[in-house]
C-alpha cells in the first residue's frame, strides 16, 4: 500500500504527459485524481494503525542493488504517518490552489506530482540511500516550480534554494558513505544501522552527527543556515509556498529525528545539550523579530515560519515526553496553519497583485468573509488556546521548563512577540479605513474557501482534542527517546553532564 | 598465454577490421561520387568492430604480440567504450551541418584510424606500444580538430592542440627512458618486478620520471595543470570531433593510465588492494592531481558566461579530476567506480555535446545565448535531455551521473580519505551552479527572439533518445553495467 501511496502521483504525471498540450481543464482534473487516492490511502492508514507498538509497519522490503546491499524499503511508524497525512492533505489541497495557472499547464503539474511522489517517498523510506534519492528527487521539481512560474525574482530564488538544499545534501552523503563502510557488514537499513549504534566510536557520532545535522537544519530551515527560505517563498507561487512551508520544511525535523536521533544518539545527546536547544530558541526569538520588520506579507509569514520551526527543535532538544510530542505535533500543526496563511496571501495577492502591508488597509470593509478567515489563521498561528498550535507550544514549553528554565521563559515570551506582528499586521491590512484603490475587490471565492475548510477543520479539532495524533506519534517518540537516552550511559554524555541534569 | 604475432592475429580482428577500413576508405574517397556513404561504411565498421569486441569478451586473457599486447576484460571494456564512443561520432557526424559542409572523405578515414589508436591505448602493455598508440591518437586528433579549414578558430585549436601536446609527449618519451633505463625493459610487468628493488637514488629517479610521464598521460586526461588546450580545441573544432575528443580520447587515455600505473608500478595486495612498487608514492601525485584538477575545473567553469562547448570542456577537465580519485584509492572498488564512471560520462558528455549540435546546426551557433528558452521555442525535446545531462553531470540523483560518483565517494570513504571525498562533494556544489546555469537559460529565459527554432530530426534524435533514457535507467538500474564494469575491473599481469 505504501508503494502504491508514493507512486500514484507519479502515474498521473506519467499520464499528463501523454495528455495533449490544449487539454488544460483534463489535465488539472488528473492531477487532481492522482493526489486523492494518497490521500483516502492516508487516512486508511490513519485508521488501522496499530497504536500500541513503536515498530514499523506495512513494511515492504525489495531487493534493488544487491551488489551494495541496497533494499526498496518502506515503513511506516507514528511519526511519518503523522507526516503522510500531512502530505497528502497539503498535496491535494495544493492542486486546488494551483487551479488558476495557466503558464505552460503540462509542465507544471507533472512536475508538481514529481515532488508530490518524492515528499511521500522520504517519509517512507528505511533505507537511507532510498531516502537520499527521494531527498534529492525533490529538488529538481521544486527548483523549476519555483524557477519557471515564481515571481520577479523568480530564478535567483530558484538557485539559492537548490544550492542551499544541495550543500546539506553532499554532506549527508558522506555521512551515509562513512555510515555504509562503518558498519560490517554494510548496509543502508536505517533500523539496522539505529541498532548497532552502541558500536559507533564517540568521535564517528560526531562528525556523522554535524554531517548530517547541517543538511536537514538547512531544511528546517535553522538559523544561520535559513536565509533561502525566505527568499524561496515571496517568489514561489501560492500552491509551492504552501508545500515548502508545509512539507519539506518538516522534512528537516524528521530527518533529525529519524537518523540522528536514532542512528547517533551519542552525538545528539552532546550536541542537543548545547546546540539544537540554543538554536531552537534563537530561531524562535530571531525569527518573530524579523518576521515584525517585514512589509512583504508573505515574508512575514515566511519568517513566521522560521520562528515557529524553532518551537520543533526546542522541543526535541528536551528529550521529555511532552517535548518531543510537542515538537512533532508542532511540526504538523505548523503544517496546516501555515498552509491556511500562505493560501489567505496567495488570494489577496490574486486580486491584487502585490503584497505590500502597507499598502493595503480596511479591508475588513471589503472582503469581510477573506477578513474572518484571516482571523481564524492569525489567531491559529499565534497559538490561542483552543486552537492546534496552542497544545504543541504548551507541550515543548512544558518540557522545555524542567530542565532549561530560562530559555523556556524566554521561548514563552515570544509568543508576546508574536502576537504583536500577527496583530499590527491584522490592523495595517484590514482594519483603518478602506483604500480607495480595492473597493471592488472580490471577497472569497468558494474555491478559496473550500481549500480552508479541511485545514480550519483539523485546526479546531486537534486544538480541542489533540489525542488522535497525539496517540499516534506517542509511542514511537517515546521509544527514541528512551533509545537516545539509553545510550547516554556512555562515558561522553556522562562527562557532559547531561545524564545528570535529567 | 603469451602468443608469438601470427598467433596472435586471430585475436586481433577487431584492430585488423579497422585497419584494413581505414586504408579501404582513403581508397574509396577517391573514385566515390557521394561522400557521404563513406560516413555510412564507418558507421558499419565501427558497428563491425563492436560487434567484434563483444565476441571476444570473456574469452582467454593474455598477452599478444610478445607481450605488447593485453588481451584482458579490461581492454576490451575499454575498447568497447571507445568504439561507442566512435559509433556516437559518427552518427552525429551524419546529421552535423558543420561536418556536413565540409564534405571531405578523408574525415571518416581519420576517425576511424583514430579510433584504431584508442583501441590500442586500452590495450598497451609496453611503453613502446603505449607512446606509439598513444601519438597515433594524438597525430589523428590534430587533423581533427582543425577540420573547419575555413574557421581561423579550428586552425588555431589545432595548432594549439599540435604544440601543447608535442610538448607534453615530449616529456612523457623522456619519461618512459628514465624507466625503461632503471627497469631494463620496456614491458609493463617486466618493469614492475625491477622497480621491486629499487634503491633510493633510483627512487629518485623514478619520481622524476613519473611525473614526466604523467604530464603526457595528464595532457590526454586534460588534467590540470596540462589541460590548457582543452577550451581552446573544444570551441575551435566541430562538435563531434569535440565529443570525440573530450570522450574518446579521454577515456581511451584514462585506460592507458590504469594499465600503466596498477601493472606496471603496483602489484595486487590481496583483498582487492594493490601495492606500490618501487617505493615511489605515485598514489599521493595523482591524489594532489585530482584534488587540483575537479576544483580547477569546476571554478574555471563557472567563470564561462558564453561558450557552451568551452563550458563543457572546463566541466570535463572536473570530471576527470572525480575520476581520478578512483586510481588514487589503489582498491578494486575503486577501479570499478572508475570504469562504471567513465561509462556513464560516455552517455552525459557525449549527450550533452549532441544538444550543442542540434542547437548549432539550426542557430549556427554554440554560445549560451543560443540556448535561451530553448525549452519554449520548439526544442522542448532537447531542452529536457540537456537538463537530464546537467543534473546527472552535477550527480543528481535518480540519474546515471549520481551512481557513478556515488560509487567513487564510496571507494574514497570506504579507504577513509575523507578530506578527498570532501573536497569531491564540495566540487559537486560548485557545479551545480554553472550545469544550473545551462538549465536555467533553457527553461526559465525566455527567447528574445532571433534565436531560431531548434528542429529534432530523427537522426539525431534517435541517439538524443537513446542517451537521455541510458542516463536515466542507469540512474535506478545500475546493477548489470556495475557488475560488467566489477568483472572488467580485474587486469592480467604478466
Amino acid at each position: 500500500m505504501l508503494t502504491w501511496m508514493i507512486f500514484t502521483p507519479l502515474i498521473g504525471a506519467a499520464l499528463i504527459l501523454l495528455m495533449p498540450k490544449k487539454a488544460e481543464a483534463a489535465i488539472k482534473w488528473v492531477a487532481l485524481g492522482a493526489t486523492v487516492p494518497p490521500l483516502i490511502m492516508a487516512f486508511q492508514l490513519f485508521g488501522s494503525f496499530d497504536r500500541t507498538t513503536p515498530d514499523m509497519q506495512l513494511v515492504q522490503r525489495v531487493a534493488w542493488i544487491p551488489a551494495f546491499n541496497i533494499e526498496y524499503y518502506v515503513g511506516v511508524d507514528g511519526i511519518s504517518i503523522t507526516m503522510i497525512l500531512l502530505t497528502a492533505l497539503l498535496s491535494t489541497i495544493c492542486i486546488v490552489a494551483s487551479w488558476n495557472i495557466d503558464k505552460a499547464v503540462k509542465a507544471y503539474f507533472p512536475l508538481f506530482l514529481l515532488l508530490d511522489t518524492a515528499m511521500m517517498g522520504v517519509f517512507c523510506a528505511l533505507d537511507f540511500f532510498l531516502f537520499f534519492v527521494f531527498w534529492e528527487v525533490m529538488l529538481l521539481p521544486m527548483y523549476f516550480l519555483i524557477g519557471i512560474w515564481g515571481g520577479p525574482r523568480r530564478e535567483y530564488a530558484a538557485i539559492k534554494f537548490f544550492l542551499y538544499t544541495m550543500v546539506g545534501s553532499v554532506l549527508m552523503l558522506v555521512a551515509m558513505l562513512a555510515l555504509y563502510f562503518y558498519n560490517d557488514p554494510h548496509t543502508f537499513d536505517m533500523l539496522e544501522l539505529a541498532r548497532r549504534a552502541p558500536t559507533y566510536s564517540d568521535n564517528f557520532q560526531r562528525f556523522a552527527w554535524i554531517a548530517l545535522f547541517i543538511g536537514f537544519a538547512i531544511k528546517i530551515p535553522a538559523f544561520p543556515f535559513h536565509t533561502w527560505l525566505p527568499d524561496a517563498h515571496v517568489e514561489a507561487p501560492t500552491a509551492i509556498s504552501v508545500i515548502l512551508a508545509g512539507v519539506l520544511l518538516k522534512m528537516g525535523a524528521y530527518g533529525i529525528l529519524r537518523i540522528n536521533y536514532a542512528i547517533l544518539p551519542v552525538g545528539t545527546l552532546e550536541f542537543a545539550y548545547y546546540f539544537l536547544v540554543v538554536l531552537g530558541v534563537v530561531n524562535i526569538i530571531y525569527g518573530a523579530l524579523c518576521a515584525m520588520a517585514q512589509t512583504d506579507y508573505k515574508k512575514l509569514i515566511a519568517y513566521s515560519s522560521i520562528s515557529h520551526m524553532g518551537y520543533v527543535m526546542f522541543g526535541m532538544a528536551t528529550f521529555t515526553q511532552q517535548g518531543i510530542d510537542g515538537a512533532v505535533l508542532q511540526m504538523f500543526n505548523h503544517g496546516t496553519v501555515t498552509a491556511m496563511l500562505f493560501l489567505l496571501v496567495g488570494v489577496i495577492y490574486d486580486r491584487a497583485h502585490h503584497r505590500e502591508i502597507n499598502g493595503f488597509g480596511g479591508l475588513a470593509s471589503i472582503m469581510p468573509f477573506y477578513t474572518g478567515w484571516t482571523a481564524f489563521a492569525f489567531f491559529a498561528a499565534m497559538g490561542l488556546p483552543g486552537l492546534s498550535a496552542f497544545i504543541s507550544e504548551v507541550l515543548v514549553l512544558l518540557g522545555g521548563w524542567r530542565y532549561y528554565p530560562v530559555l523556556t521563559v524566554i521561548s514563552a515570551a515570544a509568543v508576546v512577540l508574536t502576537a504583536g506582528y500577527m496583530l499590527w499586521t491584522m490592523q495595517r491590512i484590514y482594519l483603518g479605513p478602506a483604500n480607495e484603490k480595492y473597493l471592488d475587490l472580490p471577497d472569497i471565492n468558494m474555491r478559496e474557501v473550500g481549500m480552508l475548510v479541511p485545514l480550519a477543520i483539523i485546526v479546531i479539532i486537534l486544538g480541542v482534542y489533540p489525542k488522535p495524533v497525539l496517540s499516534l506519534i506517542d509511542v514511537s517518540l517515546t521509544h527514541l527517546n528512551e533509545t537516545v537516552l539509553s545510550a547516554g550511559q556512555g562515558p561522553v554524555a556522562s562527562a557532559t553532564g547531561i545524564l545528570s541534569a535529567r | 598465454m603469451d602468443l608469438a604475432n601470427f598467433a596472435s592475429l586471430s585475436h586481433s580482428l577487431p584492430a585488423l577490421l579497422l585497419a584494413f577500413s581505414v586504408v579501404a576508405v582513403f581508397l574509396l574517397d577517391l573514385v566515390i561520387e557521394k561522400k557521404e556513404w563513406l560516413g555510412d561504411i564507418a558507421l558499419l565498421v565501427v558497428a563491425a568492430a563492436i560487434f567484434l569486441v563483444v565476441m571476444q569478451l570473456s574469452s582467454e586473457t593474455g598477452t599478444l604480440f610478445h607481450k605488447s599486447i593485453v588481451l584482458d576484460e579490461f581492454g576490451l571494456y575499454f575498447q568497447l567504450l571507445v568504439l561507442l564512443s566512435s559509433f556516437a561520432t559518427i552518427w552525429m557526424s551524419l546529421g552535423s551541418r558543420e561536418v556536413r559542409r565540409l564534405n571531405q572523405g578523408e574525415y571518416w578515414a581519420i576517425l576511424l584510424a583514430a579510433t584504431l589508436g584508442m583501441a590500442y591505448m586500452a590495450s598497451a602493455n609496453n611503453l613502446l606500444m603505449a607512446y606509439l598508440s598513444l601519438e597515433f591518437v594524438s597525430l589523428t586528433s590534430y587533423v581533427l580538430a582543425g577540420y573547419s579549414l575555413h574557421s581561423r578558430r579550428s586552425g588555431e585549436a589545432s595548432l594549439k592542440y599540435l604544440i601543447y601536446g608535442g610538448v607534453a609527449s615530449g616529456a612523457m618519451i623522456y619519461g618512459m627512458s628514465w624507466i625503461y633505463g632503471l627497469a631494463g625493459s620496456l614491458e609493463f610487468h617486466a618493469i614492475q618486478q625491477a622497480l621491486a628493488g629499487l634503491d633510493a637514488s633510483g627512487q629518485l629517479a623514478l619520481y622524476v620520471a613519473l611525473i614526466l610521464t604523467v604530464a603526457g598521460l595528464g595532457f590526454k586526461i586534460s588534467a590540470f595543470p596540462f589541460h590548457m588546450w582543452a577550451p581552446d580545441v573544444y570551441q575551435g573544432a566541430p562538435v563531434p570531433v569535440a565529443a570525440f575528443l573530450a570522450v574518446g580520447s579521454k577515456t581511451a587515455a584514462f585506460a592507458l593510465m590504469i594499465r600503466f600505473f596498477l601493472t606496471a608500478l603496483a602489484q595486487p595486495g590481496g583483498g582487492g588492494t594493490y601495492e606500490i612498487v618501487g617505493g615511489v608514492r605515485w598514489d599521493h601525485l595523482l591524489l594532489v592531481l585530482s584534488a587540483l584538477t575537479m576544483t580547477y575545473g569546476n571554478l574555471a567553469a563557472l567563470n564561462q558566461q558564453a561558450n557552451v562547448k568551452r563550458l563543457l570542456a572546463y566541466s570535463g577537465i572536473a570530471h576527470a579530476g572525480y575520476a581520478l580519485m578512483g586510481l588514487v584509492v589503489l582498491t578494486d572498488d575503486g577501479l570499478r567506480a572508475m570504469i562504471f564512471y567513465l561509462t556513464v560520462y560516455y552517455l552525459m558528455n557525449i549527450g550533452a555535446f549532441l544538444v550543442v549540435m542540434m542547437v548549432a546546426n539550426s542557430t549556427g551557433r554554440e554560445d549560451l545565448a543560443s540556448f535561451r528558452g530553448l525549452a519554449w521555442r520548439g526544442g522542448a525535446l532537447p531542452a529536457i535531455a540537456m537538463a537530464v545531462f546537467m543534473f546527472s553531470l552535477t550527480g543528481l540523483p535518480p540519474l546515471a551521473g549520481f551512481i557513478g560518483k556515488f560509487h567513487l565517494f564510496a571507494a574514497v570513504v570506504k579507504e577513509e580519505f575523507y578530506i578527498l571525498a570532501l573536497i569531491g562533494v564540495a566540487n559537486s556544489v560548485v557545479s551545480l551552479f554553472y550545469y544550473a546555469k545551462i538549465v536555467r537559460t533553457m527553461f526559465l529565459d525566455q527567447p528574445e527572439g532571433g534565436e531560431g527554432v531548434v528542429e529534432v530530426d530523427m537522426h539525431n534524435g534517435l541517439l538524443l533518445g537513446l542517451l537521455t533514457i541510458g542516463t536515466i535507467v542507469l540512474g535506478l538500474f545500475w546493477g548489470p553495467l556495475f557488475d560488467f564494469a566489477d568483472r572488467s575491473a580485474r587486469l592480467f599481469v604478466g
